[in-house]
């Protein structure tokens, strides 16, 4: 199985990419490669356009949805990386779409218009970065209780929290 | 004096009082309620199974219902989502009723000092006996539930006044020393500073 992708997926990658050039015309896209795996990276603005060109370009399943908070990480000029890793069930062939995105608008488009399996995963990473993606269907907090006030996977929030652990009412024996 | 009458009375009558008779009853027939959480959850199974078989100890009827329950075994960690459920379901259960706090989570938060999990779930609701061990072994809830059984025995009364008199939290303070710290390093303290105590 291994052998035979390693030969078929260079040629098909290079397809993609080609098509990928074709359908969306004066959008930067930077590719990389990186383990076997491809990246590419492409300007916010045009979100809900390039997801719509991946989806034609085969890439029929959105198997994850997940950011990174890269504060402090070295030389980026970034805050947030909006990753989407996108199938082609018929092909196998897998992509890495990436996206940066900065304070103070953390606002963009939502992808379940266009893989419905987006709905719990961007309500996770609101969850967890506050990234708020407009126009989906049922916006709220995924994990955390809906009264919760922070964005725990944000780097500037300290890992032991806010004290929200700490934050309730105490029952003692003779009251219960 | 008792033990007078009782030689007098021989084999065929007993006397006691009626808090040791409630307490012995309770004592053996102790009803758990499985709050398992996490991973400790398997260990309360596995104790309550064929090869340590709980039941030889009178407490193998675990109830779902709260209401069914006198003794709550918190058998992992309790998340700060959960633990309003816990203390609703700890409300629920009728008295007397007991606590055990089982494994290293459910009595300090163990491993996970994050932002999620409750540091010991005696912070906010009390707690009988607690049992140490990530897990703890099935022979470690079984000595716990001796114990608890000993401790009803001892100081049990028949109205539960001995609850009637704890009034006050009996954990840790709900003070977070770390928030303390934090606020200390943002203020420009260093925690090896040789100087610098971070609790006092
Ligand atoms: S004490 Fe250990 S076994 Fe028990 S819930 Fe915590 S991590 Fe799991």
């Amino acid at each position: 199985m291994a052998n035979e992708t390693t030969d078929s997926k260079p040629s098909e990658i290079e397809t993609v990419k080609s098509r990928l050039v074709e359908l969306l015309p004066g959008v930067g896209l930077e590719w990389s490669e990186f383990r076997g795996q491809t990246r590419v990276v492409f300007a916010s603005g045009e979100l809900l356009r390039c997801l719509n060109a991946f989806k034609a370009a085969g890439f029929d399943q959105l198997t994850d949805l997940t950011a990174v908070d890269l504060l402090e990480y070295g030389n980026v000029d970034d805050r947030f990386e909006v990753v989407y890793c996108l199938l082609n069930v018929d092909s196998g062939l897998r992509l890495i779409a990436k996206m940066h995105l900065n304070e103070p608008d953390l606002t963009i488009p939502s992808a379940t218009s266009v893989w419905f399996g987006a709905d719990w995963l961007e309500r996770e990473v609101y969850d967890m970065y506050g990234i708020v993606f407009a126009g989906h269907p049922n916006f709220k907090r995924l994990l955390l209780p809906d009264d919760f006030q922070s964005f725990p996977l944000r780097k500037d929030y300290p890992v032991k929290g806010r004290g929200e652990r700490h934050n309730f009412p105490i029952v003692t024996r003779a009251e219960s | 004096m008792a033990t007078q009458i009782n030689k007098q009375l021989g084999d065929n009558i007993f006397l006691t009082t009626l808090d040791a008779a409630a307490s012995w009853g309770r004592a053996n027939s102790l009803w758990p309620m499985p709050f398992a959480t996490a991973c400790c959850g398997i260990e309360l199974m596995s104790t309550a199974a064929s090869k340590h078989d709980l039941s030889r100890f009178g407490s193998e009827v675990m109830r779902f219902s709260p209401r069914q329950c006198d003794l709550m075994i918190v058998a992992g960690r309790v998340v700060m989502k959960m633990l309003p459920v816990l203390q609703r379901i700890w409300l629920q259960m009728p008295e007397p009723k007991w606590c055990i706090s089982m494994g290293a989570c459910a009595c300090t938060g163990g491993v996970f000092d994050t932002y999620a999990v409750v540091q010991g779930i005696d912070r906010f609701m009390p707690v009988d006996v607690y049992v140490p061990g990530c897990p703890p072994r099935p022979e470690q809830l079984i000595r716990s539930i001796l114990d608890l059984q000993d401790k009803i025995k001892s100081g049990g009364t028949v109205n539960a006044r001995e609850f009637k008199l704890r009034i006050l939290p009996e954990g840790p303070s709900r003070f977070d020393e770390d928030e303390l710290i934090r606020i200390r390093e943002r203020n420009g303290f260093k925690l090896d500073d040789q100087k610098y105590d971070p609790v006092h």
